[in-house]
């Protein structure tokens, strides 16, 4: 996957867990939760989305690298590259 | 192993853990012992109609625009849409005490003007409680129990005033006798006072049947009618799940609803030292009536009224079967629904002694219930229309059926009042959800299901 890919299926995930929200207007530099209504509960299923969607884990250490959109793509591109 | 998850109760916490799991893509299956699901909050069949056991109404509603509340938390957690749910939200209920009503709807506005009005001296009091309340981490599964009766009374000047906010709290989700855990007090407060009541057209079943179908659209296991004898344990671990018909479960995690006692008495190597007084004592009695007409129609317009007749709200297990000095009535005709319910219906609560009532024989047993109808009847015509020659149905539960329904030791409705905030136990993979984990009400039954299920299950890799 490119980087590009990987951001639209975040966007994807995220519209998902939180479809009440507008994501329009999200910027990809802030973290999302100062963004939108998203509390930890649900930012903890961005992860569990990635596990089930893609077998991607990650550790609860690296949870911080899924702050914003670009960390996340950062932190995610070589583990999805290949896929 | 046969499952990653074996879950114990399709309550709502058991459902609601049952669902995260299986959209996770666990594997994962619940035991319950009777053949409906719900648990407390189930349903049941008497001449000809159908009557909710533990729902009165659901806490927590809140309209669609308020998002990070307990209720939209859940739906989404749970993968649910608002309309699944088919909320109809209350018209106005009152807390009555011999010189005061306040009165509340689902807009805390009014209900600090009705405390205002009737306590003038305890208005900036009250503001500070509120503050005390919202900066207030209820969720926070790490805070040390506090007293609500210390916090609130530090606070509030006036025992009257404290009393009645406290009264229906108590009702709807409290374990312990005269007071409340402060986290627990604020878990009820806002859901009672600040979002607020509402009704499925269609009772507690419209909650259950969405979340059964949710769950079995994720792929979970339900077995229904299963009863679990023993869990086995050894070297700090479950190792399996003994069934009533003889067949044996084997999972890396347990998650049990059945409550912290009963659930460690299922141990095989159980050992009660320490456990056995956590068991709750408060359990409560149920009149249901069915009315030939709508209670609008005799001028009873009030969705809930908690009441109290004493000086001061005694919240214990009575001495006698029961104490008819407080309780609740709940009309459940009076939501705001499309079109009316099909008949007139009035729901009493009051307090009642499980060991008393325990020792009955079947005879006394059914004399007592229709002594005790008509007992409380008397109290409860004093506060609304005298519609007694209008019933046209009747009946009664009482704290065996609560046990029999929820498997709490003394029909201990609200379970102990210890509870295991984290859902931790000494065995390393044996959680605990639902009532004794201590998020109460349906709503909080289900993000306890959901929070013990992301902490223990899914946020471990």
């Amino acid at each position: 996957m490119t980087k590009k890919e990987i951001k639209s299926v975040l966007m994807e995930i995220v519209a998902e867990i939180i479809p009440d929200e507008d994501l329009t207007n999200l910027k990809g530099d802030i973290p999302i939760r100062e963004q939108v209504e998203m509390d930890s509960m649900d930012f903890l299923d961005i992860i569990m989305e990635l596990r089930k969607r893609y077998g991607i884990e990650v550790p609860e250490d690296d949870y911080m690298q899924l702050a914003t959109l670009d960390s996340s793509v950062a932190y995610l591109e070589p583990r999805m590259r290949d896929l | 192993m046969d499952y990653d998850v074996l879950i114990i109760g399709a309550g709502m916490s058991g459902l609601a853990a049952g669902i995260r799991l299986a959209y996770y893509d666990k594997r994962v299956c619940i035991i319950e012992k009777h053949y409906r699901v719900g648990g407390l909050n189930s349903f049941y069949n008497r001449g000809g109609r159908e009557f909710d056991v533990g729902l009165h109404a659901m806490t927590n509603y809140v309209p669609k625009s308020v998002k990070l509340t307990p209720l939209p938390k859940l739906l989404r957690q749970l993968k649910l849409k608002r309309e699944d749910f088919a909320l109809c939200p209350q018209r106005m209920s009152a807390i009555k005490f011999p010189d005061k009503t306040l009165r509340f709807n689902n807009d805390l506005d009014f209900f600090v003007q009705e405390v205002v009005d009737n306590f003038p001296a305890q208005s900036d009091n009250f503001q500070r409680l509120l503050k005390t309340i919202f900066e207030y981490d209820e969720l926070d599964l790490y805070a040390k129990p506090i007293s609500a009766r210390e916090v609130v009374g530090s606070i509030i000047s006036d025992p009257l005033l404290i009393d009645m906010v406290f009264c229906p709290l108590m009702f709807y989700g409290n374990a312990q006798e005269n007071d409340i855990e402060f986290g627990q007090f604020v878990i009820m407060f806002k859901g009672i006072y600040c979002e607020g009541f509402a009704r499925p057209q269609a009772g507690v079943r419209q909650i259950l049947d969405v979340l059964v179908r949710k769950y079995r659209s994720c792929g979970g296991e339900l077995k229904t009618r299963c009863t679990v004898t023993s869990i086995q344990a050894a070297n700090g671990r479950v190792e399996s799940i003994l069934l009533e018909n003889g067949e044996v479960l084997a999972a890396d995690k347990i998650l049990s609803s059945a409550g912290y006692v009963e659930t460690m008495r299922l141990l095989s190597n159980y050992d009660p030292t320490g456990i056995e007084e956590k068991a709750g004592q408060l359990s409560m009695v149920e009149f249901i009536t069915v009315l030939d007409k709508q209670p609008a129609e005799m001028g009873h317009e009030t969705t809930i009224i908690f009441y109290n007749k004493s000086d001061r709200f005694d919240y214990r297990k009575p001495d006698e079967l029961i104490n008819v000095s407080s309780g609740v009535i709940c009309c459940p005709n009076n939501f705001q629904y499309k079109n009316p319910l099909p008949e007139g219906m009035i729901r009493i609560t009051n307090l009642a002694n499980f060991d008393l009532w325990n020792r009955l024989n079947e005879e006394e047993y059914k004399a007592q219930k229709a002594a005790w109808l008509g007992k409380s009847l008397n109290e409860v015509v004093k506060l609304i229309p005298d519609f007694r020659d209008s019933i046209v149905f009747t009946d009664v539960f009482t704290p065996k059926t609560i046990h029999r329904y929820t498997g709490h030791i003394n029909g201990a409705v609200y379970g102990t009042p210890n509870k295991t905030k984290m859902g931790i136990t000494h065995l390393e993979n044996l959680f605990i959800c639902g009532t004794d984990q201590g998020f109460l009400g349906i709503v909080g039954a289900m993000l306890s299901g959901i929070s013990m299920a992301n902490l223990h299950v899914l946020q471990k890799a």
